[in-house]
């Protein structure tokens, strides 16, 4: 017992011994680092000018080597604040606001300085800022314009490629409604304040947002990022373009372009809108609330005429397909595999799709062979679906004879049985 | 026993059990048999068997061009490149689910909804494809072109 | 004709000997003889398992990455495959369920009792052998139902203290459910299982006969004080041929399932799909599942699944030995077993319902 209680307290001894150990290894460690004294303050100041170790450890440019004297200036190896933070140190301050974008390229404008840390980085940025709404306004002397720490924020600046960073693609749209959405921030400029909220019902939202994808478009895919700005009424086309090309080309070579540029109308937003782009669906080549073409056109004209065929052809396709689909599942639930027909029910939905693309021609007829390409297939299907139904029945009849047969055996086995039981 | 005395009833009701019970069993028998003996006989289309697809035969494609096959429940692309090696893509797209195609003026494929491009490795170029289109591995047996799941895949 | 050969036959090989008992076999009649059929049923549903697994032998295609294909190719492609292998999967469901209501008439008519233990336990082992059939051929589909269930059933096993995990291992191929399990379990259903099921079948058929059909006690005393009321008929051929009719009525039951409900394929498994959600076994283990679900997770200091699988694997030892509890006077059969044959009757009725309907 007594060698026991022995061996414990030697253990409690070493364990002590080891940790003092541990703390004063840390200590020296700490002390082999260059000195930071402005953060043994700040990091006890109240917001403004507090900045914490953990805060900063997030910033980029500390994870590269950048310390607070990189930016401020001052001495942060002194802890006498008239040394530190002394005008001798270079020391300064509070950056204002206006000289944010100047100090920042001081750097980042530098093509040899950043090759050193990221050579793929563009250096044009406050080329482009200057170019941007917010740059001239800056350069105008409006304090509320956006600067580069408006966006990218301040002591925390993360890589955009980081989910966390302000400018992560699914980031970029509430960094922007930070000031967009704010209707008192907004009023002197006399710019509407509803464009995230539209942006937020539409289709290239759901893309990013819902289904993770990092490629659809926000705020700045459209507007640019530094030389933010909107794309101009004529332009609009273009902007689509990068991603909707089909439908781009095809409304190039159709007659709504010329007309669209001679009215001076923005191209795509005069049917999708800007910002609340939904999922575009039939019905807007209808009469009804969601209809765009009658917005402009006349009833009973030649183009009324086309886009009723259009309309009418589209949705002809569109309920034979889910005519087909109905008839497979109802052959699926009764058992029978129609797996080759579900196969190819995705070709006939592909040549929706494409119907779908080639109304940007605004040509009955080209919009019509989509439509007949998919019709066929559908139809195909749907054949395929009754056929099946039909070798259901058949089966059946099948299932009938044999129980004909079994009831002939049956009566056959008990009249045996009677005759020799008699 | 009746059935065994040598009266006109008992021999017209011997008769009628004969004729059931013979008549019973070759019915039963026949229905039995006849899905049985059908199903022994094998079908004309070769099986299913999805890691592994004929995609067709050498000769049949043109260099520069493909040729959708079925691979499994889904299309599958067969590409002969203008160089003569085959590649062999899921013919899926990744943006939307349409049936892509190899074009061969750009030596490319091209998904024909929303003019996404991708390389004839399957990386997805432009356009709206968010991610790129597995590949398979193909092989040649005999004049046959056979395409495999990846292995480890 | 047929009798000619037969004396052919009987002329070298004296089949005459062999057939003797047969027909010296009698019947007891009485109110219950029907639940004699059972047993029938049950090994008619066997012969139908295997000419129909056999038929399937000729296009499935073991492996992970075939076999949901070629089982999908003799559903479409295969004449009458969808018939076969509906057929086969309808007649594993019937016969599990005519193997329990044989074990159940043989419980409540005592027919378990002296002499007749070893029948008992030949017959368990059978319906125990029986469902690893059940489950083996339920993974070979290789769709996804078939996959997970597999999945839960063998990390079960793993749950054994001990020789758990080994066991887990062996079953499964492998640490994890993979192509390699689909192998074992298509080796296990077609050559392990049924060659000890053929034998098992073989020493319960061989004693069945050796012995007789056991008369429940209750008609046993109303015939002493009775003996005119006493009947029999002929094994051969008065109570094969009423045999012979329910196996066609069977085959016909089979066939209507079959071509009105063809057994569902399902989606094929992906080994790192998530679970679909509400996943259950197959409803023959349904009232062991459900026990394991109920049971805490934690019962004192023992670990609430280990303590269910152990107590499961008790339970059934225990009704394995269940006829060395009986006494051996028939006049005066121990009540407690009746009632606990009623007991797991319900358990097991009301638990399988239970998990049935349970999310």
């Amino acid at each position: 017992m007594a060698f026991l209680r022995n061996n414990f307290r030697l253990l409690r001894a070493a364990r002590t011994a080891g940790l003092a150990g541990c703390f004063v290894l840390g200590a020296c460690l700490s002390y082999g680092q260059t000195t930071n004294s402005c953060l043994d303050c700040h990091s006890a100041m109240p917001d403004p000018l507090g900045v914490t170790q953990e805060k900063f450890s997030q910033d980029i440019h500390s994870q590269k080597g950048l310390t607070c004297t990189s930016c401020h200036g001052g001495d942060a190896s002194s802890y006498d604040p008239t040394v530190s933070m002394g005008t001798k140190a270079g020391f300064k301050g509070k950056i204002d606001r206006k000289q944010v974008p100047q100090l920042c390229a001081s750097c980042h404008s530098n093509p040899t300085y950043m090759k050193q840390y990221n050579p793929s980085l563009r250096t044009d940025q406050l080329d482009q800022y200057h170019t941007s709404m917010h740059g001239k306004r800056q350069a105008a002397g409006d304090t509320k314009a956006a600067v580069c720490v408006d966006c990218h924020s301040v002591h925390d600046i993360r890589p955009p490629s980081d989910p966390r960073s302000t400018v992560n693609p699914v980031n970029i749209a509430t960094t922007c409604s930070r000031c967009h959405s704010d209707a008192a921030y907004m009023k002197p400029y006399g710019i509407p304040t509803d464009q995230f909220a539209n942006y937020k019902t539409s289709v290239h939202y759901q893309a990013m947002m819902v289904r993770g994808d990092l490629s659809a478009p926000t705020c700045t895919t459209c507007h640019g990022n530094h030389g933010a700005t909107p794309p101009g009424v004529d332009k609009v086309q273009n902007v689509c373009a990068n991603c909707h090309v089909f439908q781009a080309q095809m409304y190039g070579k159709s007659s709504h372009f010329k007309a669209f540029q001679s009215l001076g109308l923005p191209g795509c937003v005069v049917c999708h809108s800007n910002h609340g782009i939904h999922q575009p669906s039939d019905a807007m080549l209808g009469t009804g609330p969601q209809g765009v073409c009658m917005r402009c056109h006349q009833p009973g004209d030649k183009c009324d005429l086309a886009r009723v065929k259009i309309q009418s052809g589209l949705m002809k396709l569109d309920s034979s397909i889910t005519n087909a689909d109905q008839t497979l599942s109802v052959a699926e639930a009764s058992g029978m595999d129609v797996s080759e027909a579900r196969l190819a029910q995705t070709q006939a939905r592909d040549e929706l799709i494409k119907a779908r693309v080639t109304i940007h021609t605004y040509q009955e007829a080209l919009v019509d062979q989509d439509v007949q390409a998919g019709l066929k297939i559908a139809a195909k299907d749907e054949q395929a679906g009754k056929d099946a139904m039909v070798e259901r029945n058949q089966r059946r009849i099948g299932l009938g004879i044999c129980f004909l047969a079994i009831a002939i055996m049956l009566a056959g086995l008990w009249l045996f049985i009677r005759k020799i039981e008699h | 026993m009746s059935g065994d005395q040598y009266t006109p009833q008992g021999s017209t009701r011997r008769r009628a059990i004969e004729y059931f019970l013979g008549g019973g069993i070759l019915a039963t028998f026949a229905s039995f048999l006849y899905p049985i003996i059908r199903y022994m006989v094998p079908p004309p289309v070769a099986d299913l068997g999805v890691n592994e697809v004929v995609a067709g035969k050498v000769g049949d494609l043109k260099p520069n061009s493909g040729a959708i096959f079925r691979f499994g429940s889904s299309p599958g692309l067969l590409i002969l490149s203008s160089d003569g090696t085959y590649q062999a893509l899921s013919a899926t797209c990744t943006h939307l689910g349409c049936t892509v195609q190899y074009r061969g003026d750009l030596h490319q494929v091209w998904c024909p909804c929303h003019n996404g491009i991708y390389g004839i490795d399957g990386r997805n170029i432009s356009g709206p494809p968010p991610k790129p289109l597995t590949a398979y591995d193909v092989h040649l047996r005999g004049d046959e072109i056979v395409v495999t799941n990846k292995r480890g895949a | 004709m047929i009798s000619a050969i037969y004396r052919w036959l009987d002329e070298r090989l004296h089949l005459d000997d062999l057939i003797a008992p047969f027909r010296h076999k009698t019947v007891p009649v009485h109110r219950l003889t029907y639940w004699y059929f059972f047993g029938g049923i049950t090994l008619f549903l066997f012969g139908v398992q295997v000419i129909t697994g056999i038929l399937l032998l000729l296009y499935y295609n073991a492996g992970a990455n075939e076999a949901f294909e070629s089982v999908q190719y003799i559903m479409t492609k295969v004449r009458y495959g969808w018939l076969i292998r509906s057929i086969h999967s309808w007649s594993a469901n019937l016969m599990i369920l005519t193997a329990f209501l044989h074990m159940f008439s043989v419980l409540f008519l005592k027919a378990y009792r002296k002499p007749r233990e070893m029948t008992w336990i030949s017959g368990m082992l059978l319906l125990f052998l029986v469902m690893g059939f059940g489950f083996s051929g339920y993974l070979l589909p290789w769709n996804t139902l078939a996959f997970f269930a597999t999945k839960v059933g063998t990390a079960m096993v793993g749950q054994v203290p001990i020789v758990g995990q080994p066991m887990m291992v062996f079953l499964r191929g492998g640490p994890q459910v993979t192509g390699a399990t689909l192998i074992r379990f298509f080796g296990f259903h077609v050559a392990v299982l049924p060659g000890l099921v053929g034998i098992l079948i073989a020493v319960h058929l061989f004693m069945v006969q050796r012995l007789g059909m056991s008369v429940p006690p209750k008609i046993e005393a109303e015939w002493v004080e009775n003996p005119s009321a006493k009947r029999e008929m002929k094994f051969f051929p008065n109570f094969m041929l009423r045999e012979m009719m329910a196996w066609y009525v069977a085959i016909g039951v089979l066939g209507a399932l079959a071509a009105i409900f063809p057994w569902d394929l399902g989606v094929k498994a992906d080994p790192f799909g998530s679970a679909p959600a509400g996943i259950k076994p197959e409803w023959y283990f349904l009232f062991m599942f459900q026990t394991l679900k109920l049971i805490p997770s934690k019962v004192w200091f023992v670990d609430g699944e280990v303590l269910g699988i152990l107590g499961c694997g008790l339970a059934g030892l225990l009704w394995l030995l269940l006829p060395f509890f009986e006494s051996e006077q028939p006049s005066r059969p121990k009540k407690w077993i009746t009632g606990l044959g009623i007991f797991a009757l319900m358990y097991v009725m009301g638990m399988s319902v239970y998990g049935f309907l349970a999310k």
